[in-house]
């Protein structure tokens, strides 16, 4: 089985970030970039149906600059074959980077296509399914449980207060959510193994981006209450408070 | 020309994430003097709701009803949405933030080769567009949006907006439905799930525990308090308490987990970091239970009781109960 799994570089999520000086993006220095989490559940399932099938090839592509090939090799050491750097700068909304990845995936050959669900620093939740639609293939998104026997895959997918099994035939889509499996630690002969693996790179050009950011904004400012007290005997008063000042009880 | 609001059904009955779609659709369909038009998809009883659209604002209700939609149909869904929006040459397409919601609108948005903003909490019109707020990086951020494409794609978190009532007598109209375009991708619910409370991306209230509760088995105080507070509360849980296996990743509040805002919010034994902080910063009011003082979870909480939780709690569970049984 060929396996594709896009993926894409972000800042960690202890980071704290803050708007850039132009106001309409944010500022990047001195953050920690990661692998996005959710992607470590693709690369991961991707590997894992590798193995159980005995065959067939991962490869892990993204949109991004030079910096990206880091990313890419953190995939390559947990233990994917190959790689692919399309040059260029993801889009705004989720649109612009789903026609790049598309346009690239078109020539090559694929079984199943593998996303993290989104990425924590756009939170856009667009491109896997857009990507399903632009190739006219079918997807499914948010997947806590995933199997493939032969042509067919069989994933289960988390809505509010419960699941949905969804079940169509290869090629397609499937986007990971945390719990999906434990992504496995790069080994240190993962990590040298990596820098050996092939690293193809085309350029791309930059996604066109649908939105346009007018402004950054700080989240609504929010400042330290009250204390109401210490310990068990606080909880009248606080009961009060939630009743007759915030009331919210 | 016209505003689009998808009403989405489960189990052949209109969500009420779907009313808050029809909410902000109004307001978008008045300022731009378009009408506002529902698009129901779904079973072929499902055409009763219809009523219900037009009370909430609907001008016009499409229907696509056949028993090949009763599940959810990315392909079949999407392929009704996107007609609707042609044929209304529609200015904007509302979507909830929904799990299905979410799934639905990016294949909508692709079909159609317009721009999506997704999770929008603000909507609304500047000299003649459409502007969206939304968070990023989990909520560390907010950004405003403007459209360069059409119809300007949004899809709505839920209980951003308050549902309202507008009514009207809408009209009806049936989209002609393409059944096998649903074949591909086959959709059902799992049938294991019994919902005791709401999920934490929609409840009013969440009880949301951290490492402080020591262990799984001191959820069952969690349970009483959220039980105290109303069919509306719902369970929420920290990543620390996720990853430890403690509580389900469904409950995750936070960056890898849901961005929430209720009404109220309790975070018992959380002692907040900056991812989990992003994720909730915006509920309304946000009560904080902690032996430690000097916690994070202080600098934002409106209110703050300092102390072992496991008096607190059952107490707090105690006096809930009696207010709340009070006129």
């Amino acid at each position: 089985m060929k396996i594709i799994v896009c993926i894409k570089r972000v800042p960690d999520s202890e980071s704290r970030i803050a708007k850039a000086k132009d106001g309409a993006s944010v500022d990047t220095q001195g953050l920690k970039f990661v692998l996005n989490p959710y992607d470590e559940y693709a690369v991961e399932g991707a590997l894992r149906l590798k193995e159980a099938a005995g065959d067939g090839s991962v490869t892990v592509m993204t949109l991004g600059g030079e910096e990206s090939k880091e990313t890419l090799r953190t995939a390559l050491a947990m233990g994917a074959d190959q790689a692919v750097l399309l040059k260029g700068q993801p889009s705004v909304d989720g649109l612009g980077t789903a026609q790049k990845l598309a346009g690239a995936l078109e020539g090559r050959e694929y079984d199943l296509l593998l996303f993290g669900k989104q990425a924590i620093d756009d939170d856009n939740l667009q491109v896997p399914a857009m990507v399903a639609e632009l190739l006219g293939v079918p997807c499914a998104t948010v997947v806590v449980e995933l199997q493939v026997e032969g042509k067919v895959v069989t994933a289960t997918r988390e809505i509010e207060g419960g699941h949905e099994i969804v079940e169509f035939e290869l090629p397609g889509v499937v986007a990971a959510q945390k719990g999906l499996n434990e992504p496995r630690y790069p080994s240190l002969k993962g990590i040298m193994q990596a820098k050996k693996k092939p690293l193809e790179e085309v350029d791309v050009g930059d996604a066109e981006s649908h939105l346009e950011v007018i402004e950054v904004m700080n989240p609504p400012g929010r400042s330290a209450g009250v204390i109401v007290g210490e310990g068990a005997d606080a909880v009248p008063e606080l009961v009060r408070r939630l009743r007759e000042e915030a009331k919210v009880i | 020309m016209s505003v689009l609001a998808f009403a989405e059904q489960r189990a052949g009955a209109v969500r009420d994430a779907a009313l808050e779609t029809l909410t902000v659709g109004r307001q978008l369909a008045d300022a731009l003097g378009v009408e506002l038009v529902a698009v129901l998809v779904g079973p072929p009883g499902l055409a009763v709701e219809a009523g219900k659209l037009g009370s909430y604002g609907a001008d016009r209700v499409l229907t696509g009803l056949a028993d090949a939609f009763a599940e959810y149909s990315p392909e079949g869904y999407t392929e009704l949405v996107a007609k609707a929006a042609r044929e209304k040459a529609a200015k904007a397409v509302v979507f909830a933030a929904s799990a299905q919601g979410k799934d639905l609108a990016p294949r909508v948005a692709a079909r159609l080769k317009a721009g999506l903003a997704s999770d929008v909490t603000q909507v609304g019109i500047e000299d003649g567009r459409v502007v969206a707020v939304r968070p990023a990086y989990a909520g560390k951020v907010f950004l405003r949006l403007a459209f360069k494409s059409a119809p300007a794609m949004l899809s709505v978190r839920p209980r951003a907006y308050k549902a309202a009532e507008a009514p009207r007598d809408a009209q009806v109209e049936e989209l002609t439905v393409d059944a096998g375009a649903a074949a591909r991708t086959k959709v059902q619910t799992a049938a294991e799930e019994k919902r005791e409370r709401p999920d934490v991306a929609e409840a009013e209230i969440i009880v949301a525990g951290g490492r402080g509760l020591g262990g799984p088995e001191s959820w069952k105080l969690l349970e009483g308090l959220a039980d105290a507070l109303g069919p509306g509360a719902g369970l929420g849980a920290s990543r620390a308490v996720v990853d430890a296996g403690w509580r389900p990743h469904s409950e995750q509040v936070g960056q890898t987990g849901k961005v929430v805002a209720p009404p109220l919010y309790f975070a018992i034994g959380v002692s907040g970091a900056i991812q989990h902080l992003a994720g909730m910063q915006t509920a309304g009011c946000i009560v904080a239970v902690n032996k430690d003082a000097e916690a994070p979870i202080f600098k934002i909480a409106d209110y703050g009781v300092v102390g072992d939780l496991f008096e607190i709690v059952p107490r707090l569970t105690e006096e809930i109960r009696k207010a709340r049984s009070q006129p």
